[in-house]
C-alpha cells in the first residue's frame, strides 16, 4: 500500500521559560486506506501532530509531505484533508444540510452537484430528516454525525478525527466506533484517528502509534501494541501488566532465555531495539498467567485478595521477592475456588509468553 | 534547520497591526496626541486674546497652586485655587461615600432577587446610565429649584412660605452628582454580588455570626473589589465633573473642570488651563493606579 | 409558627432600595410628565397638551440642532465601529504580543482620561488645525466622537469574540475556505449581534456628548446637547422637558435592544 501521510522528524517547541516541547522529532508513515489512530494520554503531542497535518499548527522544524506532495507550505484550505472536531465545530448560524455542504461551496463546485452530495452525506450518517433543523437543536450524537458528514462531503483523501467520541455517552460511543469502523471500510478514505482511550484505539485501528511526552514510542497493529510492548510505558499504558525483575542469561535472535528472581529459567520474547543484556525487566499480562500449588510454579507467593468479577477473578499474589502480581483467571461453572487468601500459591506462564521490555 | 514557524508569527504581527491602524491612528489624532499637545501649552506663555506665545514659561504650573500678590508682590498660596481643589476633592469624596451608602443596600437587593428578575431590576439601573447626563442634571435642577416641585409643593401644603433655596450651592452640585453617579456604583458592586456564594452566607450564621456580623465579616470581604471598583468609578468622574457643577452651582460654586473651562473663556489663560488640566490627569491617574494596585492585591484571594 | 431564616436578608436594605429605585426615577417621571404640560411651569400641572412638543418641533435651532446631532453620531458610530472591529479582531483570541499594554491603554484612554481634559486638549489642537487651513467643518466634532466612542464600541464587539468558538473558523478553513470567506461566512454572521451592539452603542454615546462637544464645536454648530446647556442659561420653558423626553424615549429604546441582543447567545 502506498504512503498517504509522511511524517518526517517533525518538532514543534512553543516559546517560553522554559520552552515547552510539544512534538519531539516525530516520524510516522501512515498508508492509504489505513485506519490510523494516535493514541496517548492527554498532553502527549497526539492532538499537536493532527493540527500540524490540518495546517492549525507550524511546526518549528521537520517536514509533512502527502502523496509526496509538500503540505507545509499549504494554508488549512488548501491542503486536502478534513476534520472532526473534538468540539464539532458546527456552524450555529447554519443547518444540518448547510454544514454538510459548506466545504463544497467553498470549493466553488455547481449547486446541483451540492445538493446530491449532501443529500448523500445525510443519509450515509442518517440525518436525512433533520436536513433543515438548526444544529442547536439536534442531539450530541446527531451533532458528531453532522460534523462527520461535513467532513467527508468534499470526499478529502485523510480525514483527521480529533477524539470525536469523548463527548459520548457510553453507550452511544460504542454505536459510533462501530460507524466509523464501518464509514472507513466504506469510503476507504485514510482515517487518523486521536483518543486517550486505549480501547477504543484496539478495537478500531489499523495500525496505532503510541505516544508520551512529545514522541512517539511504539507503532504497530493492535495485537502488537497489546502482546509486544515495546517498552514500560506502552506496557503500562495499555490494558494491565505485571512487571518482574529479571536476568538475561541467552539471547537466540529475538527470544532469549531469562532467569527470574526464584532462580527458575524460561524462554521469553524480546522488544525490538533493545541490548537485552543483564538485569532487564519482563512484562506479563494478569491473563497470560496461571495460580497452581507453590511447588508447580516459577515464582512462588502468598496469596492477597481475591477479587470476584464475574467472568474472572483476580488473585493478587505478594511474589517472595516482596513485588507484586496480579493472575487474571476466566470463571468456569465447573472449577471451585481452589485458594484463598493467605496461602502459599505458585504463580506460572508459559515459554515465550512474557515480553523482555527495551528500558 | 530555520524556524519554519517564525515566518508565520512575522505575517500574523503584520496583520495585527494592520488591523489595529485605523483606530490607533484616529485615538492618537484626537486623544493621545493633543495631551501631549496640552503639556506643551502648560510651559507657554497665555496670548493676549487667548492662545498662546511660543515662548517656554514656568508661570502657568507656577499659578496653579500659588500667586503672586497684585499689590505688594509677595508670594502666597493661591486661595481661589486652593478652594476650588478643596471643594472638588471634598465632595468627590461625599458623593463617593453617599453612593455607596445607597449603592450598596441597592446592588444587594438585586442580587438577592430571584434569578428572573434579576436583570430587569438592572434594567432600571442600566436606563439613567445611559440616559443624557444632562437631561438627568436638569430633572433634579426642576425639582428643587425656586419654582421647582419641591418649593410648590412644600408652599402649597403650607408648610413654608417662601421657596427653600437649594440651588446654586454646593448641597445642590452633591445632590447632581449623587444621582448622576449612583448607577456607575451600583453596575460593579452588583457584578461581584450576583458571582456571591450564598453557601458561604450560610456557612456564616452556622458557624454563629449575627445578620450584621455575616454582612461585615462575610460578604464585605469577598464583594471588596466591587466596592473599590465602584468608589473609583464614581470619584474619578466626580473629580472632573463639569456640567453637573455648572448646572447646579450656576457659576459661583466652581470646581476644578470649571476652573479648566474659564482659562479658554473668560480668563484667557490657555497655559494655565492646559496645566490644571494635567493636575487633574496626574490626580485621576493616581486614583487609578491606586485602584489597579488595591485589584490586583485582591486577585489571590478570588477564587 | 415561626417565620422561616431568611439567610439573604439584611436589615434596612431593603427599604434603602426600593427609596433608591424611587429617587433615581422620580425626577424622570416628573420631567416626562411635565413635558405634557399645557402651562409654562413645571411646577403647575394645567392640563395635557403636546404644545411644548410642537414648539420644539417648528423651533430652527432645534430642528438644526437634531439633524446636526444626528449626523455626528452616525458617522461617528460608523467609524468607531469599523475601527473597533478591525482592533478586536486583532487583539482578541491571540497570544500575548508586543506592545499588547500599550495598545489597551490607547484603546481605553477615552475611558480613563476626564472629559474636560479631552475637551481642553482637542480644543487646543483643533484651534491649531483650524488656523493653519482654514477649514471650520463638522469633522472635527465627527473625529473626536468617533474617537472617544471607540472603546464603547470595541468591549460588545470583544466581549462577543472571546466568546467565539476558535474551532468554527479552523473547521471553515479546513473545508476550503480562504480567510476573507471565514471572516464573511463564518466569523461574520455569529459576531454581527456584538457589532450591531456596539454600534449603538458609540450612537448613543455620541447623541449624548455634551463636554467634548462643547469645546469643540465652532460657532453655530450645537448639538442638541448643547443647544439645551445653553437654554438652561435662560428661563426654562417645558420645551427643554419635551426634547428630553424625547431623548430619554431614544435611551431607553437603545437600552432595550442592547439588553435583547447581548442575549442572543453564541
Amino acid at each position: 500500500m502506498a504512503t498517504a501521510i509522511s511524517v518526517r522528524n517533525l518538532r514543534k517547541v512553543y516559546p517560553g521559560q522554559p520552552p515547552v516541547v510539544a512534538l519531539a522529532d516525530a516520524s510516522i508513515d501512515i498508508k492509504d486506506n489505513e485506519f490510523f489512530t494516535l493514541l496517548g494520554p492527554s498532553g502527549c503531542g497526539k492532538t499537536t501532530l493532527l493540527r500540524m497535518i490540518a495546517g492549525f499548527e507550524h511546526p518549528t522544524a521537520g517536514s509533512l509531505t502527502m502523496h509526496g506532495e509538500n503540505l507545509l507550505d499549504l494554508p488549512p484550505y488548501k491542503r486536502p484533508v478534513n476534520t472532526v472536531f473534538q468540539s464539532y465545530a458546527l456552524f450555529p448560524h447554519l443547518t444540518v444540510a448547510q454544514n454538510i455542504g459548506f466545504g463544497l461551496e467553498m470549493l466553488g463546485k455547481p449547486k446541483a452537484e451540492i445538493r446530491q452530495t449532501v443529500d448523500e452525506m445525510m443519509a450515509l450518517v442518517k440525518m436525512t430528516e433533520m436536513a433543515d433543523r438548526q444544529t442547536g437543536q439536534i442531539s450530541g450524537g446527531q451533532q458528531q454525525r453532522v460534523a462527520l458528514a461535513r467532513a467527508l462531503a468534499p470526499k478529502p483523501r485523510v480525514l483527521l478525527l480529533d477524539e470525536p467520541l469523548s463527548a459520548l455517552d457510553f453507550k452511544l460511543r460504542k454505536d459510533m466506533q462501530l460507524e466509523l469502523k464501518r464509514l472507513q471500510k466504506e469510503t476507504g478514505i485514510t482515517f487518523v484517528f486521536v483518543t486517550h482511550d486505549q480501547e477504543e484505539a484496539l478495537t478500531m485501528s489499523d495500525r496505532i502509534a503510541v505516544m508520551s511526552a512529545g514522541e512517539i514510542r511504539q507503532i504497530g497493529n493492535p495485537r502488537q501494541i497489546y502482546d509486544q510492548p515495546a517498552e514500560r510505558f506502552v506496557a503500562d499504558f495499555i490494558g494491565d501488566t505485571n512487571f518482574l525483575p529479571a536476568e538475561v542469561i541467552d539471547t537466540k535472535g529475538q527470544t532469549v532465555t531469562i532467569r527470574l528472581s526464584s532462580g527458575k529459567e524460561i524462554a521469553a520474547r524480546a522488544a525490538e531495539g533493545g541490548s537485552h543484556k543483564g538485569k532487564v525487566t519482563l512484562a506479563v499480562r494478569p491473563e497470560h498467567a496461571n495460580i497452581g500449588p507453590e511447588a508447580d510454579g516459577l515464582l512462588g507467593g502468598t496469596l492477597g485478595e481475591v477479587v470476584y468479577f464475574g467472568t474472572d477473578t483476580h488473585y493478587h499474589v505478594a511474589l517472595e521477592d516482596g513485588t507484586g502480581f496480579v493472575v487474571r483467571q476466566q470463571n468456569r461453572p465447573d472449577a471451585a475456588a481452589q485458594f484463598s487468601t493467605g496461602d502459599r500459591v505458585g504463580v506460572h506462564f508459559a515459554p515465550g509468553i512474557g515480553q523482555v521490555l527495551k528500558d | 534547520m530555520a524556524d519554519l514557524s517564525s515566518a508565520a508569527e512575522t505575517q500574523a504581527s503584520r496583520r495585527r497591526w494592520l488591523l489595529l491602524a485605523p483606530a490607533l491612528f484616529i485615538l492618537v489624532f484626537a486623544a493621545a496626541g493633543p495631551l501631549l499637545i496640552t503639556l506643551v501649552y502648560s510651559f507657554l506663555t497665555p496670548g493676549d486674546y487667548g492662545g498662546v506665545e511660543w515662548q517656554a514659561s514656568w508661570q502657568a504650573w507656577f499659578n496653579v497652586f500659588m500667586e503672586r500678590d497684585i499689590f505688594d508682590d509677595t508670594l502666597g498660596w493661591s486661595d481661589a485655587h486652593l478652594s476650588i481643589f478643596w471643594r472638588s476633592v471634598k465632595l468627590s469624596l461625599m458623593t463617593t461615600v453617599l453612593c455607596l451608602f445607597f449603592g450598596f443596600p441597592t446592588a444587594y437587593f438585586i442580587a438577592t432577587r430571584p434569578k428572573k428578575q434579576r436583570d430587569l431590576w438592572m434594567l432600571l439601573i442600566i436606563i439613567p446610565f445611559w440616559t443624557n447626563l444632562l437631561i438627568r442634571t436638569f430633572a433634579v435642577v426642576e425639582l428643587i429649584r425656586a419654582e421647582g416641585t419641591v418649593n410648590t409643593l412644600l408652599i402649597w401644603l403650607g408648610i413654608i412660605d417662601s421657596p427653600i433655596h437649594m440651588l446654586f450651592t454646593e448641597f445642590s452640585i452633591l445632590l447632581g452628582m449623587v444621582y448622576v453617579y449612583l448607577p456607575l456604583m451600583v453596575l460593579p458592586l452588583y457584578a461581584s454580588m450576583e458571582r456571591l456564594d450564598f453557601s458561604l452566607v450560610e456557612a456564616g450564621y452556622d458557624l454563629y455570626a449575627t445578620r450584621l456580623k455575616v454582612l461585615r465579616r462575610v460578604i464585605l470581604p469577598l464583594v471588596k473589589p466591587g466596592v473599590i471598583a465602584g468608589s473609583i468609578l464614581v470619584f474619578v468622574p466626580s473629580l472632573g465633573a463639569y456640567v453637573t457643577p455648572r448646572v447646579m452651582g450656576g457659576g459661583n460654586q466652581l470646581m476644578i473642570g470649571n476652573l479648566i473651562e474659564l482659562q479658554f473663556g473668560q480668563g484667557r489663560n490657555w497655559p494655565l488651563g492646559a496645566a490644571l488640566s494635567i493636575t487633574l490627569l496626574a490626580i485621576v491617574m493616581v486614583a487609578l493606579m491606586a485602584y489597579v494596585r488595591a485589584a490586583g492585591n485582591q486577585e489571590p484571594h478570588r477564587v | 409558627m415561626s417565620k422561616a431564616f431568611n439567610i439573604s436578608r439584611q436589615n434596612g436594605f431593603t427599604t434603602i432600595a426600593i427609596t433608591c429605585f424611587v429617587l433615581l426615577y422620580l425626577p424622570i417621571v416628573l420631567l416626562v410628565v411635565y413635558s405634557f404640560n399645557s402651562g409654562p411651569s413645571v411646577a403647575i400641572w394645567e392640563g395635557f397638551s403636546w404644545r411644548w412638543y410642537q414648539s420644539a418641533w417648528e423651533n430652527d435651532q432645534v430642528q438644526e440642532a437634531t439633524v446636526r446631532s444626528l449626523v455626528i453620531a452616525l458617522w461617528a458610530s460608523a467609524i468607531s465601529t469599523t475601527c473597533a472591529v478591525l482592533a478586536a479582531l486583532a487583539t482578541t483570541r491571540t497570544r500575548k504580543f508586543k506592545g499588547q499594554g500599550a495598545v489597551f491603554a490607547m484603546i481605553n484612554q477615552p475611558l480613563m482620561v476626564p472629559e474636560i481634559v479631552t475637551a481642553v486638549a482637542l480644543l487646543i489642537f483643533f484651534a491649531m488645525i483650524k488656523v493653519s487651513t482654514g477649514y471650520t467643518g463638522l469633522a472635527y466634532l465627527i473625529v473626536a466622537h468617533s474617537a472617544f466612542c471607540i472603546p464603547f464600541a470595541y468591549l460588545p464587539i470583544r466581549a462577543r469574540l472571546q466568546g467565539m468558538d476558535l474551532s468554527l473558523e479552523q473547521a471553515a478553513a479546513d473545508l476550503y475556505a480562504t480567510p476573507f470567506k471565514v471572516f464573511r461566512r463564518v466569523t461574520l454572521p455569529q459576531l454581527w449581534p456584538g457589532i450591531l451592539a456596539g454600534a449603538m452603542l458609540a450612537f448613543v454615546i455620541s447623541l449624548d456628548d455634551v463636554v467634548i462637544t462643547e469645546f469643540v464645536k465652532s460657532a453655530g454648530q450645537d448639538t442638541l446637547p448643547t443647544y439645551m446647556l445653553g437654554q438652561l442659561r435662560r428661563v426654562v420653558t417645558p420645551e427643554v422637558n419635551a426634547i428630553s423626553t424625547v431623548l430619554f424615549g431614544i435611551s431607553v429604546t437603545f437600552v432595550i435592544a442592547f439588553t435583547v441582543l447581548g442575549k442572543i447567545k453564541n
